[in-house]
């Protein structure tokens, strides 16, 4: 292991007279939720490695609203909404990065009518932008010729366009990328968003994390690349599920950086 | 006798006119119970995405089976209606084969519609096949029951019985051509009908005109006929398909509409300076009623043909909950008839006490995981989900019916500024063993 990071707040920053160039909303899975913290803990690791001038917000982040609106509590929702907007522009922040695409499609769509606007991409699209530049290289390539399938959230797929930035890291980390039957435009949800991770599924003859997870271990991939800490949650309850531990694995594509930069 | 057939043409051809008209007007009304709502921002993206998803079927064949024979009923309805311009222009004035001074041209243009009425024709018994025999699962969910599905087999009944009769208008025409009678001037060519007239070539030509009148009554009937069924079928798609896909919604589909009203009391909490103080309360939140909804969604209902392309990409029907976006969709539609139908009777300040919540369960609503997968199947883009949101809005926010997890999850936001029940003060934490 490697020295220990630091990773600075916006706070902190700004009592040194500084200003990150890009804010990572840490979002609460990331915060609180142990397996997503390892996908926030990879992250901040690449972006130390490549010398991004980044902070968060840390104890001043609060929910984006998102699981309130999308259970109907529209009030709640804009409450969150008018909090973080009025922190994000005291703090003059112009560029947010998130690991999750709830929180990316909450801030980006949703907050510009009640006043916040920011520039905002997933944490996908800024690695795939490294790449692009340069900054972002990989030595070795532990990936190659490892089959690694990639299963599209809604909220970063359907909701957003965004398809090729996550299969370019793939790409990059030079693995054989097997695609589901159900992908890109197609891809079925891991069952988690709409604010039905934080309820029982209505009575059916499946749960969708199991039909979703089945699909992606029927690839013969041995890891299954995500996106969201949601999908990562239910995709990894969903291999429990089947008895496939050891032989098959969830990771962030951020954790597959990491990995592949021995981070 | 000449005379009397053209005057009982054009008694019948306005008359359907007028009961179509009617009908329109019927559905226009429905249609507009919903919210006013004024779109006509990028026009030039609207026109274009018309002319590439309803015009241009982009969306159709996504599923290249269904895809490809849709496109063959498509262009034959669209290329053989030419056909019943002259049909119509021949019944009010006597005439026959009235374009038939085009020559060339014309011989070309009956041969081809000929060859589309036999693929129109394959294409509706594919699609019989389809549904009765591959009994593809999309055409047998609980909402196909009844109604749904007798409407589907009547319309590719119709289409079917529609270019047999076209067909056989032309063999017995040809035969009469090549007997030389009166008024039936040599016309057209007939790669398909010729081999059809074997059955009339023994029968006197007096007889054969009797034939070719009734075939051609009965088309032009069975045309008529199908005007008036289709505003009462979910057929009425190959009309509403156009002005659907030009309302689309153009924002990105994970952007969920602010609710102004409540940006309004939250700023007059919050800070109230920015509030407007004459802003009246709002008298309900979210969708209760066909009236709370948009009008495009109303619009989008009538649209609906019914293929069940959003229920078969909805995780949760998939793995067998109730909900269906099309059941969605056809419900919306039932209600804005019935509340349009008692609004007629009883006047347009009246309302019948009952609601869209009678129809669309809540176990339905809460168990959409606002995918997009419905919006993103729909050939036509009609988007189930704003009316599935709308109705969850209402219950969340009017009823405060909600499952007791979403009640803890919320009053978590509220109180830890995180959905489940962390100090806030320990958001950090995990910075502390990067």
């Amino acid at each position: 292991m490697s020295e220990p990071i630091h990773v600075p707040t916006v706070a902190e920053l700004v009592a040194k007279g500084e200003k990150p160039d890009v804010l990572f909303w840490v979002g609460c899975a990331g915060s609180f939720d142990e397996r997503a913290q390892k996908i926030t803990k990879a992250f901040v690791k690449i972006l130390d490695n490549v010398g991004v001038n980044y902070a968060i917000l840390g104890t001043e982040e609060s929910c984006t609203g998102d699981p309130a609106k999308r259970a109907g509590n529209e009030f709640l929702f804009q409450m969150q909404a008018m909090a973080n907007i009025a922190t994000l522009n005291a703090y003059e922040i112009t560029k947010i990065v998130t690991t999750c695409p709830h929180c990316f499609n909450t801030i980006k769509n949703e907050y510009p009518s009640l006043g916040g606007e920011y520039e905002v991409i997933h944490h996908t699209q800024l690695l795939q932008e490294l790449i692009d530049e340069g900054k972002l290289t990989f030595g070795s390539d532990p990936f190659k010729g490892r089959k690694i399938t990639y299963h599209d959230s809604c909220y970063l797929g359907r909701a957003n366009g965004v398809y090729d930035a996550p299969r370019r890291i793939l790409e990059a980390l030079d693995a054989e990328l097997v695609e589901m039957k159900r992908c890109r435009k197609n891809g079925l949800c891991c069952g988690a968003g709409g604010a039905q991770m934080f309820k029982e599924a209505e009575a059916g003859e499946k749960e969708i994390n199991i039909e979703r997870t089945e699909e992606a271990i029927s690839t013969g991939a041995s890891i299954i690349s995500a996106n969201c800490p949601f999908c990562t949650t239910m995709i990894g309850d969903g291999i429990k599920h089947a008895n496939k531990e050891g032989e098959v694995e969830v990771l962030d594509l951020a954790e597959l950086v990491a990995q592949a930069k021995d981070l | 006798m000449q005379y009397l057939e053209q005057i009982l043409f054009v008694i019948v051809l306005g008359l359907a006119i007028f009961i179509l008209v009617k009908k329109i007007k019927k559905i226009r009304r429905n249609i507009f119970l919903g919210k006013a709502e004024k779109i006509n921002d990028n026009k030039s993206t609207r026109w274009k995405m018309m002319g590439k998803v309803a015009l241009g079927q982009s969306k159709m064949v996504v599923r290249p089976v269904a895809g490809f024979f849709h496109i063959l009923i498509y262009v034959g309805f669209i290329l053989i209606n030419i056909e019943v311009l002259e049909i119509l222009i021949d019944g009010i004035f006597g005439t026959h084969r009235v374009l038939s001074f085009m020559g060339p041209v014309y011989d070309i243009a009956i041969g081809f519609f000929e060859i589309l009425a036999v693929l129109v024709f394959i294409a509706c018994v594919v699609f019989l096949a389809r549904r009765f025999i591959a009994k593809i699962p999309r055409f047998h969910s609980k909402e196909m029951k009844g109604w749904a599905t007798q409407d589907a087999t009547y319309i590719l009944l119709i289409e079917i019985v529609l270019m047999v009769a076209l067909l056989k208008m032309n063999a017995v025409d040809q035969v009469l051509q090549e007997k030389g009678a009166d008024h039936y001037i040599a016309a057209g060519s007939f790669p398909v009908s010729q081999y059809l007239t074997g059955f009339f070539n023994g029968f006197e030509v007096s007889t054969l005109i009797v034939f070719e009148r009734i075939f051609w009554w009965f088309h032009i009937l069975g045309i008529l006929f199908f005007m008036n069924y289709v505003p009462y079928s979910k057929h009425l798609h190959i009309f509403l398909a156009f002005p659907n896909t030009w309302y689309s919604r153009l924002q990105p589909a994970g952007e969920f509409a602010n609710m102004p009203e409540i940006t309004n009391e939250v700023n007059l909490m919050l800070d109230p300076s920015k509030a407007d103080p004459n802003m009246p309360p709002p008298e309900k939140f979210g969708v209760s009623d066909v009236t709370d909804l948009s009008w495009t969604s109303i619009l989008g209902a009538y649209s609906c043909t019914e293929c069940g392309r959003c229920t078969s990409s909805c995780p949760a029907n998939i793995t067998g909950k109730k909900l269906s976006p099309r059941k969605i969709m056809m419900d919306t539609r039932a209600r804005a008839e019935e509340l349009g139908n008692a609004k007629e009777e009883h006047g347009s300040d009246y309302h019948d006490g009952k609601s869209l919540h009678d129809m669309i369960s809540q176990e339905e609503l809460l168990a959409c995981t606002t995918c997009n997968a419905c919006v993103d199947a729909c050939p036509i883009n009609i988007n189930p989900l704003e009316i599935i949101f709308g109705m969850r809005q209402y219950q969340t926010l009017e009823k405060s019916a909600m499952p007791s997890e979403w009640a803890m999850m919320n009053s978590n936001i509220e109180n830890n500024q995180a959905p489940w029940q962390f100090s806030p003060s320990d958001r950090a934490n995990w910075t502390k063993d990067v």
